[in-house]
């Protein structure tokens, strides 16, 4: 009850600050001294403290199981693990906005304490285009989404949190998934502040890369954590799905990789600035996007909380005010140093650079299109159609040849010009992989010029990489490691999907089924009690030629609070392959459906991701900070 | 020159995505079944709230008539809002409710229906609310509309509210 009242009025506090802040940092943009106001980083401070304070209150709530407290009661229950409680916090509407201010004050407050060698009125556009986004985000909150609104007659138990999201991978899928999408908002701000300033140049691309990069690993984690938990939580099978909700992750993504790519341009060369100051808009903008297309109702997932119309609207009418503000700005203050970008010649690093950012915004395009076109269409004709895994299929794969073809060459060429000289290494690892796909190809009767011609790339990649990683010095380690994750991670997910092979049927107690060169044995079931939920435990056994036997142990989770019924897939992960089985109850019957998948490679398209957060890790370690 | 052509299909271009995304969000697609696909109610037993004795589905919708399956408990709030609506649909006689009695303990829902009348011909116990998910309920409150063929046509996820009631009314006419 009592942390009810200190959440909320910390963030009228909080917001109070806001106003605060920027009629300060107006005041002090005109006057003489070089020095930033010391008042103005202790009241963003503040305002952290604030928001800090929240947000712990609502915590607080959630694990004292206060139900005086709305969002407490909706997406609570006493008898859930306390794990769950605290990470019930941010596993709703209002929490999950919370989270957005949490890491908004956060950012710009770092950000003032590590830009004192920026010019001041720089730092202080940027603090201000910043407390723009806070002030909308406090706004919203506080009108349409209020985490701390009060319940009278007290209920005694709460509706219970969403059994699919009561899952480890999916607690800290939001936190860091934030981290990335709201890092976003401190590039923003900090290049809408260097335009006005018309301070785009080699010293600002040194000092925005680390945010640059930050908001990139996190962002990258945020999406497999998430890609993580639909492969063993939805029991699909898959780990991607194309789903919208996906999309609004990776569009961002996307724009931001062009951006540190534009980014490293820049800091040699001083050009490419309207790529840079656009891919800050546009990385920002699709994050906002992706909020508003998954918190208005606008797209149905598990991402949506409530339809209420008017939450829609607000962000609707925000994010077009900071499209508008932003774009405003950029004509109004860029300049372009025109006639520098045609000085590219045709072979250097950088035109490689140009090249795949190209191809990196035809990769965006063609997801924003699959994503939103059926909402156009449902608007103007009311026809419902779905975009599906083929449209993306075929429109990015082609492309990937050309790009990982750049991607292999672009870092062995040299800045501003490159001859093309004897190197035989590269031919000769060319020559490698071409050879190396074919005899892999040839046993397998798909589509054998596409893949023999995607595959050969990607090895091409992924040697050229890997011996860049044991025979070079490792002045440039983060890039390599980053692209060879990169290749790593397509390999994979091409063999994956070569390789998988998958079988449902029916089956009953004490059954065997044989499937290609395995035997699948039901054994037997096993009734489970836990607090939240009862499960059906099944056990099986998966039997190979050699005799070697995995046991396998799925179960069907009838969840209490609030009731559902959901299956967990049971998954033994080897180096070489995962085996995954999930099954289904069949209605009045002794018979249980069971869908069996082998899935050669799956860890490491996760390991993939890793390597190449690792390699943006390395890159944010060797910037000065 | 160039740089106005930029901003005018920006803006253009800018003001037919707000105006698409707005009207978007005017026609909400809330998730309700479709009333083509009509679903067969469940077969079940349950225990009779007051009676204490085992009632097989079959039995529960003998009658030629709409039926309306409500969950409720004592301790949901939206059931509280829902209720008074409940009562105002009872009067309507082509129609029979039941309540389905949701992971409740007995004194506390006798109290509630005491205290807020009875809309129901028949309450069912639901202790451990495996009856709920056998209708493919999400939670508390949730409303079921079946009709003479006893299929279920109509699916009210949260409380019903007088637009809901509207549209039952002009469903079972």
């Amino acid at each position: 009850m009592l942390a009810n009242q200190i959440g909320y009025y910390s963030l009228i506090l909080g917001l109070l600050f806001s106003f605060l802040l920027c009629t300060i940092a107006i005041q002090d943009f005109n006057k003489v001294n070089k020095k930033l106001n010391a008042n103005i980083i202790i009241l963003t401070f503040l305002q952290l403290t604030f928001v800090i304070v929240s947000f712990f209150s609502l915590i607080l709530s959630f694990i004292n199981s206060d139900f005086s407290n709305e969002t407490v009661f909706n997406n609570s229950h006493t008898t859930k693990p306390l794990f769950y409680k605290i990470s019930g916090t941010w596993g709703n509407h209002e929490g999950s906005l919370l989270l957005w201010l949490l890491v908004l004050t956060l950012f710009i407050f770092l950000f003032l304490l590590k830009s004192n060698s920026q010019p001041k009125k720089y730092r202080i556009l940027t603090l201000l285009f910043q407390q723009i986004i806070i002030i909308g985000f406090f706004l919203f909150v506080l009108t349409t989404s209020n985490p701390f609104n009060y319940l009278f007659p007290i209920p005694k138990e709460g509706l219970g949190l969403n059994p699919i999201l009561q899952d480890p991978a999916l607690a800290i899928h939001p936190p860091i998934l934030y981290l990335g999408y709201v890092g976003a908002s401190i590039i923003f701000s900090a290049s809408l502040a260097a335009v006005a300033q018309n301070y785009i140049s080699k010293e600002w691309a040194q000092h925005i890369k680390k945010w640059v990069l930050i908001s990139w690993i996190f962002l990258s984690l945020g999406i497999m954590l998430g890609s993580i938990w639909a492969y063993y939580e939805l029991g699909w099978g898959g780990f991607w799905f194309w789903d919208p909700v996906e999309n609004v992750s990776l569009m961002p993504w996307l724009s931001l990789t062009a951006l540190l790519h534009c980014i490293a341009v820049l800091e040699r060369r001083a050009t490419l600035t309207s790529w840079v100051v656009v891919l800050s808009i546009t990385t920002f903008t699709l994050s906002m996007c992706g909020t508003f297309l998954v918190r208005s109702g606008l797209l149905n997932s598990v991402h949506t909380f409530a339809n209420d119309p008017a939450r829609g609207i607000f962000i609707l009418i925000f994010l077009f005010v900071l499209i508008i503000l932003s774009l405003g700005v950029f004509f109004i203050f860029h300049k372009d140093n025109n006639g520098n970008q045609n000085n590219f010649f045709w072979l250097s690093r950088e035109t490689s650079i140009l090249i795949n950012n190209w191809f990196m915004m035809y990769f965006l395009s063609v997801v924003l299109i699959g994503t939103v076109y059926p909402i156009f269409l449902d608007v103007i004709s009311s026809e419902k159609i779905s975009v599906g895994p083929p449209f993306y299929h075929k429109l990015i794969a082609p492309f990937l040849i050309p790009f990982l073809l750049f991607m292999a060459l672009g870092p062995r060429l040299k800045w501003i010009k490159s001859k093309i000289e004897k190197k035989y290494s590269i031919f000769i690892i060319f020559i490698i992989s071409i050879i190396l796909t074919f005899f892999i190809i040839k046993n397998l009767t798909t589509n054998i010029l596409f893949y023999t011609l995607l595959l050969s790339v990607a090895f091409f990649l992924f040697f050229t990489t890997l011996k860049e990683l044991l025979t070079k010095k490792l002045n440039n380690s983060s890039q390599t490691i980053a692209h060879f994750g990169f290749s790593l991670l397509i390999l994979s997910i091409l063999f994956n999907g070569i390789l998988s092979s998958e079988v449902i049927t029916n089956m009953k107690i004490g059954e065997k089924f044989k499937f290609g060169k395995e035997e699948i044995f039901f054994k037997k079931i096993e009734e489970r009690r836990e607090s939240n939920f009862n499960s059906i435990v099944a056990f099986f056994e998966i039997k190979d030629l050699e005799g070697n036997v995995v046991e396998l142990e799925p179960e069907i989770r009838v969840y209490n609070q609030p009731l559902m019924v959901t299956s967990e897939a049971d998954i033994k992960t080897t180096l070489l392959e995962d085996k995954f089985i999930v099954m289904n109850l069949v209605k009045g019957n002794e018979y249980f459906n069971v869908r069996y998948q082998s899935k050669p490679f799956m860890v490491w398209i996760w390991i993939s991701v890793f390597l190449l957060g690792l390699g943006g890790t390395i890159a944010l370690f060797k910037t000065r900070i | 020159m160039k740089k106005n052509i930029t901003i005018l299909i920006t803006g253009v271009v800018l003001s037919f995505c707000f105006i698409i995304l707005y009207k978007g969000l005017n026609n909400p697609n809330t998730y309700v079944p479709k009333t083509s696909i009509k679903k067969d109610i469940p077969i079940f037993n349950a225990v009779d709230f007051f009676s204490r004795k085992t009632v097989s589905s079959d039995e529960i919708f003998k009658d030629n008539t709409y039926y309306i399956v409500n969950i409720w408990a004592s301790w949901c709030v939206p059931c509280r809002v829902e209720h008074p609506l409940l009562m105002q649909l009872n009067e309507n006689h082509s129609i029979k409710l039941i309540g389905l009695n949701y992971r409740d303990s007995f004194n506390n829902a006798k109290k509630f229906i005491d205290e807020f009348g009875n809309p129901y011909s028949r309450i069912l116990i639901d202790k451990d609310g495996t009856l709920g998910v056998e209708f493919g309920a999400f939670g508390v409150p949730e409303t079921f509309l079946i009709d003479r063929n006893k299929k279920i046509i109509k699916k009210f996820i949260g409380p019903i509210d007088q637009e809901a009631v509207n549209k039952i009314k002009l469903m079972i006419k």
